[in-house]
């Protein structure tokens, strides 16, 4: 009998908990976007008050994109990050009002603040399966161009913003000022 | 003699365990699966375009819920591409061509049948290469003990004379166990 052979199983078993052990830390909710590096997809749709917007009405330097509803609790818990980043200016936020009511959402801008250049109202989810959304919330990084850059999908809490976006965000801006 | 013999009866239901657990195995990837079906309203021309809808809705991955299909999902967002499937449908468009408007925006993750390419590899043929490093296994095994069979075992000298004893001494005891049972 090869003695050598005999290692063989116990390396194989090796091997698979190396990849089983790696797995057990994936994340599997973090699935790669399909859109990034690619423009923001075509819409033609009005915002929450109403207003008709188009990928023109888009800020021209790099913007937040919110995916949020009034359903949806976590977007209360990122809410306070949004509107500290309206107020100080830091970079500006466009929300899609993504499967919810117009009634609701306005009603929700008003008890909860308005952090948002404009809300894109998307009642059917249509433009949400555009950009590849599962479900609110949702956080993309636009560069000036209206290239989608980075996607986040959950809470952006401080913690995200100070160790994902704020980093991302500099780093794009470094890049377009060259 | 006997020890020799009593390996190879274990080795033999080794082996056929081995082969019951492969047929079990077997079985159970090969049963239809369940699905519960959410109940939608969509209206069809023809029984075609329904059996296109059910059978691309049952292939396609609900993005937010993970392991459910599109026609297994409450989701919001598998709501919305139900109704986009059907409304592709409709609009005549081919399977392909739907297939490829949903991975243009949710990717490999919204296929439960991956797309054959380099990253995919190993999920669609690893399967395949664990059944072939077993079955060479199994017929490794399977051969050696053959070889087994066919070579009588010869003792000789020292080995003998203990062997004898060692029977003699089995023979004695076994003897004695009757007889207390008696």
């Amino acid at each position: 009998m090869n003695r050598s052979l005999a290692f063989l199983p116990v390396a194989a078993f090796v091997i698979l908990a190396l990849v089983m052990w790696r797995g057990l830390y994936l994340d599997s909710k973090e699935l790669p976007s399909m859109l990034i590096d690619k423009p923001m997809p075509a819409f033609d749709l009005t915002t929450v008050d109403g207003t008709s917007v188009t990928n023109d009405s888009l800020p021209s330097e790099p913007f937040l994109l919110n995916v949020w509803g009034s359903y949806c609790l976590p977007c209360l818990v990122e809410h306070p990050t949004f509107m500290r980043l309206s107020e100080s200016g830091e970079i500006p936020i466009v929300g899609v009002n993504y499967r919810d009511q117009k009634a609701l959402a306005l009603n929700w801008l008003e008890d909860n603040g308005n952090p948002y250049a404009f809300s894109i109202l998307d009642e059917p989810g249509r433009f949400g399966i555009d950009l590849g959304v599962y479900g609110a919330p949702e956080t993309y990084l636009v560069d000036s161009k209206g290239v989608i850059r980075y996607r986040h999908v959950s809470v952006l809490d401080e913690t995200v913003w100070r160790e994902v976006f704020e980093p991302a965000i500099a780093e794009l801006r470094a890049e377009e000022a060259e | 003699m006997s020890s020799h013999l009593t390996s190879q009866v274990r080795l033999r239901k080794f082996i056929g365990f081995s082969f019951l657990c492969l047929a079990l195995s077997i079985l159970a990837v090969s049963l239809p699966g369940l699905s519960f079906a959410q109940v939608d309203t969509f209206e069809f021309e023809t029984q075609e375009q329904q059996k296109r809808f059910r059978s691309l809705s049952d292939e396609l991955r609900c993005p937010m819920c993970q392991n459910t299909s599109l026609s297994g999902s409450t989701g919001g967002v598998a709501e919305d591409l139900r109704r986009e499937v059907h409304r592709m449908i409709m609009e005549g468009m081919s399977d392909e061509q739907i297939e490829q408007f949903m991975y243009e925006r949710y990717g490999d993750f919204i296929f439960y049948k991956p797309r054959l390419k380099p990253e995919t590899i190993l999920l669609w043929f690893g399967p395949l290469l664990f059944f072939l490093i077993g079955a060479i296994v199994l017929v490794n095994i399977w051969r050696k003990a053959k070889k087994m069979d066919a070579e009588p075992v010869v003792v000789t000298g020292d080995s003998k004379s203990r062997l004898d004893a060692l029977i003699a001494e089995h023979d004695r005891s076994k003897a004695v166990a009757k007889n207390s049972n008696e």
